[in-house]
């Protein structure tokens, strides 16, 4: 049953990831990948790493999406059309891919318990640390303690990447310029409130860059 | 009888899927991520007790407290446009 319920996530997974690919409005693709973050913490609790799957819920479907709106407000909606053909990049990925496909191989069972995992330190871990560190729980006494310098690296990268992503979230959104089947219905550059019958058929899924947003990306990229 | 209750999970779960895959709206795919959202607090509720291990259903609360957060702050920007820290003063005059 656990198999069945993990190749019908296997399943649902590709075809998000598929639907991402080829998806061109970004709002629908920042959904798609909070469906993914969702299902792949199931996968997650599947092969009972919950605490895994409990960071990647709160960090691939809660912060993270709510990033990549931030993020929507400030570059726009759609996806422009690329200029050139992806052949070299789409190699190296293929590539890279196959290499750490290859790196699995000599990765033991999964679940096995005569994986070394299971005998270099956590014997010691389960039966000493509680007299040593002084805390119930193992996973708080090794993740606080015994690599507490591991922890402290990682929460040095994390509040790095936080800083310097709200400092270009915060340089503001974008005036609201919204144009939908070729009408232009809201436009706050005079610094007027949008009506409610404005912001109605604004939400639309036919949001659409206006030609000086499609510049401005242009020279950008 | 849990078996049933996960078949039934992730045949909804391939529903909400289609809804977020075909749209057409932005609210349309909004309500299928929390759909899909209470759907995986559902899998993983139905999963520990199949699993003979209800200690997960902890999990599931929090999961569910997450994605009415996260429904929450999307609505929000779909309202001001931003997350608040630089909404401005006519913005908030709703």
């Amino acid at each position: 049953m656990v198999e069945f319920v993990d190749i019908a996530l296997l399943v649902l997974l590709g075809i998000t990831a598929f639907s991402i690919l080829r998806q061109k409005n970004l709002f629908a693709a920042v959904m798609m990948a909070g469906i993914y973050s969702l299902l792949s913490a199931g996968l997650f609790v599947v092969m009972d790493a919950v605490d895994v799957a409990f960071t990647e819920a709160a960090v691939g479907a809660g912060i993270s999406t709510i990033l990549m709106l931030g993020t929507l407000a400030l570059v726009g909606h759609s996806e422009h059309q690329p200029q050139h053909r992806p052949i070299l990049p789409l190699f190296v990925v293929i590539l890279t891919g196959a290499v750490l496909v290859y790196g699995t191989l000599d990765i033991p069972q999964f679940g096995d318990a005569s994986n070394p995992a299971h005998h270099h330190v956590a014997p010691h871990y389960l039966e000493e640390s509680e007299h040593e560190i002084g805390i119930p729980n193992v996973v708080t006494s090794v993740l606080a303690s015994y690599r507490g310098y591991d922890t402290m690296g990682e929460t040095t990268v994390i509040f790095a990447a936080l800083v310097g992503v709200l400092l270009l979230l915060s340089l503001g959104p974008r005036p609201r310029r919204v144009v939908s089947n070729g009408q232009r219905i809201s436009d706050t550059d005079s610094g007027k409130p949008v009506s409610e019958g404005g912001v109605e058929e604004a939400q639309e899924d036919t949001l659409q860059i206006s030609p000086e947003e499609k510049t401005l990306g242009d020279t950008n990229g | 009888m849990f078996v049933a209750a996960t078949v039934g999970v992730l045949a909804s779960m391939s529903l909400a899927m289609t809804r977020a895959l075909m749209g057409p709206t932005v609210y349309d795919r909004v309500l299928a991520v929390n759909t899909f959202g209470t759907k995986t607090v559902l899998l993983i509720s139905a999963l520990g007790f199949l699993t003979e291990r209800p200690e997960f259903l902890d999990l599931a609360i929090v999961y569910a407290l997450i994605n009415f957060i996260g429904t929450i702050a999307v609505l929000k920007f779909f309202e001001y446009r931003d997350l608040g820290w630089t909404r401005p003063p006519e913005a908030g005059s709703e």
